[in-house]
């Protein structure tokens, strides 16, 4: 029982969430709907199902963790120091951001390829990163590293800076202070940018099609392998599609309840 | 003893101050809001890199920008209290407290922050975030946190303005034994010249990146270099015990004399009246008309400040008395003059000087 009536401006907002929340959950529904639980069991014994799920967590979880441990002392940079050109490195730190993964893709084989800008030296280095796993990994951590970049330097910007301060004069030094104090109260941010960095290293497609090319067991990862079932066996596609929505959608779910529990919740002031 | 001379550009600010505390006692460094206080506990500390200058604890150099000395922050041993305390929001009281100590298994650090908790009556609130204690029990933690390191200096910046007026004043009683017992040099910022005077052993009055007096809270008021100190350093403060009676509160001055008030008090109070409510006669006058209060006093200062005059006066507990050109002439005050100053009781303000609540748990 609500105690006021809702105007004709009210049910406008109504109608556009619930158009927005219908558009938006419709083709996750349907892809569960169309799996019946069967198929789906059925679907991950094929061939390459597994393979490709594998790949997927291996590539994404290593990328991460390139992303992690990387971006989190660039973004703490970005965040409490004031230089010349700070803003144009921030930009080009989220540039990857609206680029299209095709793009993402060529631009990674011109720098890093056969005859690419540091081909040479990758090539004299032994590291073979074309149409390989470690390429997968490459195109991921491109790709997804400014989503976490973009999110941990607002992290570290939202804490007080008179912490570090506090942090410096009860005998910590820099790098403790960054350990103890900012991680810790930057956490919610860091988190945030972890779920959203990981989603989008897993769904990732165009740039490691591109960059690493689509091998069974070697770089194909499950979007991979869904768009090259589409064709000719959908209801595999669909429930490769329904493993995917499932992990992403626990990703999420476990961050939103990790920023909610109480180590997370101390640092919102 | 602590020895600091440094001179810096801030932005469009300068600073340039030189100033030393010796060991137990306290510095207030008092002046509006953008005169370099905290400018000041910042170089202290190590925050800020001063252009040119000198920072001193005993034996140890912090800063000498001609021997190119520049000694981290956390290598110099400043027990730092800031404005709104910075405690860490995701550590328990007890955490932050312990945050300095290293070098100890778990256990002991615990022991050693609930013993220094405990001296400051907040030892039940160990396991509490900083975030749902008041503002009385976070300074309270906060200079706890302070102390754990056994610091060679303290710091204080507006350690009581985040507190309501009630508790402000009992605050500042605790911090002024804190202060003493510790017997480290200690710097103090404040906005307001009464907390300066009841905190600080001396005040510096800080004005545009300056320090433009220094000398004793009494000597500030009665002898004023300048009429920006004569304006800020307002009121009198004198302490005293407080008993109500009928119709007000008489107070017992600490030194002998009483005073009395309207306001209701008990227990120990500063008492504060500005010097402008101040009439003074000369000994042996008649009666000087409806102002309840009358203090015998000696003049032993007349300091002329605009066209105003500053007269300084000796009793029990120095006084402050503001008067015109004109009114000092025809009474000829001069140094060495016994005379009578009067103040209505209307004009005098109790500041109680104990909590009368408990220190009770209340959530922000």
């Amino acid at each position: 029982m609500s105690a006021t009536r809702p105007g004709w401006f009210g049910a406008l907002l109504v109608a556009a969430l619930t158009a927005a929340l219908l558009f938006l959950t419709l083709p996750i529904v349907a892809i569960f709907v169309d799996t019946g639980p069967l198929d789906l069991v059925a679907s991950l014994g094929e061939e390459g199902a597994l393979e490709a799920l594998r790949l997927s967590l291996l590539c994404s979880a290593v990328a991460i963790a390139i992303i992690v441990l990387v971006g989190t002392p660039a973004a703490y940079f970005l965040a409490t120091r004031r230089f010349r050109g700070r803003a144009a490195v921030v930009t080009l730190v989220e540039l990857p951001l609206v680029l299209p993964p095709a793009v993402a893709g060529i631009g990674l084989l011109a720098a890093l390829g056969p005859n690419g800008v540091l081909g040479g030296w990758v090539e004299g280095a032994g590291i073979e990163l074309v149409l390989t796993t470690a390429g997968v990994v490459l195109a991921l951590t491109f790709v997804a590293a400014p989503f976490y970049l973009r999110q941990a330097q607002a992290g570290f910007e939202a804490v007080d800076a008179t912490w570090l301060d506090a942090s410096r004069t009860l005998g910590a030094g820099e790098a403790r202070t960054f350990l103890r104090v900012a991680i810790p109260a930057a956490g919610p941010g860091l988190v945030a940018g972890f779920a959203l960095a990981w989603g989008r290293a897993l769904g990732e497609f165009g740039a490691t099609l591109m960059f690493a090319g689509s091998f069974r067991g070697i770089t194909q990862t499950v979007p991979l392998a869904i768009y090259e079932r589409f064709s000719t066996d959908f209801t595999g596609a669909l429930a490769l599609s329904a493993v995917l929505v499932a992990i992403s959608a626990a990703l999420l779910l476990s961050v939103k309840l990790l920023s909610g529990s109480a180590w997370l919740g101390g640092a919102a002031r | 003893m602590l020895h600091v001379d440094v001179a810096t550009r801030l932005g469009a600010f300068s600073l340039d101050v030189a100033l030393e505390v010796p060991a137990g006692a306290c510095l207030a460094l008092a002046g509006p809001s953008g005169a370099g206080k905290t400018s000041v506990l910042r170089v202290v500390a190590g925050l800020v890199h001063p252009d040119r200058g000198r920072v001193a604890c005993g034996e140890d150099v912090w800063l000498d920008t001609e021997r190119r000395i520049d000694v981290a922050p956390e290598r110099r041993l400043c027990g730092y209290v800031f404005q709104e305390y910075a405690l860490f929001g995701h550590l328990r009281a007890w955490q932050n407290v312990a945050y300095p100590l290293r070098g100890l298994d778990r256990g002991e650090r615990r022991r050693r922050a609930l013993d220094l908790l405990d001296r400051f009556g907040v030892a039940h609130l160990a396991d509490a975030r900083p975030r749902t204690l008041s503002g009385g029990e976070r300074q309270r933690v906060a200079v706890a946190r302070a102390l754990a390191r056994r610091p060679a200096a303290l710091l204080l910046d507006e350690p009581l303005s985040a507190l309501d007026a009630r508790t402000r004043a009992a605050a500042s009683r605790e911090l002024g034994a804190i202060l003493r017992e510790a017997g480290v040099p200690a710097l103090l910022v404040t906005h307001d010249f009464t907390e300066a005077a009841l905190l600080g052993d001396e005040v510096a009055v800080v004005d545009g990146g300056r320090i433009v007096q220094r000398g004793a809270a009494a000597q500030l008021a009665a002898e004023p270099a300048s009429t920006f100190v004569a304006d800020f350093t307002g009121a009198v403060v004198l302490t005293g015990q407080a008993s109500e009676r009928e119709g007000g509160t008489v107070v017992a001055l600490d030194g002998g004399g009483t005073v009395t008030a309207l306001e209701r008090a008990s227990g120990p109070v500063a008492v504060s009246v500005y010097p402008w409510e101040i009439t003074l006669a000369r000994a042996g006058a008649a009666d000087p008309g409806s102002a309840r209060n009358h203090v015998p006093v000696e003049v032993v200062s007349v300091t002329a400040v605009g066209n105003r005059v500053r007269i300084g006066l000796a009793a029990p507990q120095p006084l402050t008395a503001e008067l015109s050109a004109a009114a000092v002439e025809e009474l000829e005050l001069a140094p060495g003059t016994r005379a009578v100053a009067s103040w209505k009781a209307a004009a005098t303000r109790l500041l109680p000087l104990t909590a009368h609540q408990t220190v009770s748990k209340t959530s922000s």
